[in-house]
């Protein structure tokens, strides 16, 4: 593919991505909303974080992998205790990728 | 509108850093993800500046990833535009959930902060909202810090990309995983919330594992969200 179709792909990937961004914002922030949906709202963030986060950590190429060898999903443990107890998102991101660097040296 | 007359006078820092020290968890998320972005982009026949643009115009990681991978394979522009029109589609919700808490914003204003709404940024500004923290020169202090590490990624990827080619020793690939953690355990604000959570992470994981390889994300979301909903109007009408 030449650099100018490449271009305008990107240029669709944009719109595409720029419009669900922004339709919600600019139509629902000036106006209350039923107290329903306000609430339906609020379970959004952790649906949303958790649906993007369960299957990176329990799935691999193999499908549901819970052995010793799915470093993503042990890794997760000392992750979230760092987190929990120490309330510092650094410590937990530094906790986790060390972990896997960690796991990944004495697996391999 | 200058920052420094918007500054908070219950923190002692100006919002800039205070912008900067909240964003320093995305940054060393995007930073690694970026830089892999760059190296797989320039490995899938894409130029210099293209690779770099997508990141400016675009800036959503996982989209931009995906879609390096289908110019590799040489699939359809059309094809590319669809894939990642469902991939971003769950910002949509994300839109909808923080829309809120802006209704003091005037329109222009939403539709720059919309323009860089990811993941990562909504994580964040939905636990600063919450909290009622919505002034806009931190607000876009955030935004702009986390795309500049964004882009700073990409453009050491594309410098780099003929030096490295694996960052999995150094566990880089787990800088998202991991701020995800960090942002989900933030959220968990009730048991209902936390009910929430375990449906929409294993309905995910089921649906992506039948094959929704693109929209189990979204599917999970709104169904767990919505049971969460029905859970809540049952127990409050036991309760009354």
């Amino acid at each position: 593919m030449d650099q100018q179709t490449i271009f305008l792909t990107i240029l669709g990937m944009m719109a595409v991505t720029y419009v669900p961004r922004a339709l919600p914002l600019l139509a629902m922030a000036q106006r209350t909303l039923p107290e329903a949906v306000i609430r339906w709202l609020g379970f959004i963030p952790v649906a949303v974080l958790s649906a993007m986060l369960l299957p990176s950590l329990v799935a691999t190429e193999k499908g549901v992998d819970f052995s010793a060898e799915n470093i993503f999903l042990w890794a997760a443990i000392p992750t979230f205790l760092v987190c929990w107890k120490t309330k510092s998102f650094v410590g937990a991101i530094v906790t986790g990728m060390g972990c896997v660097a960690l796991g990944r040296l004495f697996l391999a | 509108m200058n920052c420094a007359t918007l500054s908070s006078t219950s923190r002692a820092e100006s919002p800039l850093v205070s912008a900067f020290r909240q964003t320093l968890p995305i940054i060393l998320g995007y930073v690694p993800v970026g830089f892999a972005y760059g190296v797989l982009a320039q490995k899938s026949g894409l130029s210099g500046i293209n690779t770099i643009l997508m990141s400016l115009l675009v800036f959503a990681g996982s989209a931009q990833l995906i879609a390096v991978g289908l110019f590799a394979a040489g699939a359809a522009p059309l094809a590319i535009v669809a894939t990642t029109f469902v991939v971003n589609l769950r910002h949509l919700l994300m839109s909808a959930a923080l829309a809120p808490f802006l209704r003091s914003w005037n329109k222009t204003r939403l539709a720059f902060f919309s323009y860089q709404l990811t993941d990562e940024t909504f994580a964040l500004h939905a636990g600063r909202f919450a909290k009622g923290e919505t002034a806009p020169c931190e607000t876009f202090g955030i935004n702009v810090i986390a795309q500049s590490a964004w882009v700073g990624g990409t453009v050491l990827g594309l410098a780099a990309s003929t030096l490295i080619t694996d960052i999995r020793p150094i566990g880089l690939d787990y800088a998202l995983p991991a701020m995800f953690i960090a942002l989900l355990l933030g959220q968990l604000k009730s048991r209902q919330h936390l009910a929430v959570a375990v449906i929409a992470g294993v309905l995910s994981t089921i649906l992506m594992l039948a094959g929704l390889q693109q929209s189990h994300v979204l599917a999970a979301t709104i169904i767990a969200a919505t049971i969460g909903l029905g859970v809540h109007a049952w127990t409050s009408k036991r309760s009354s």
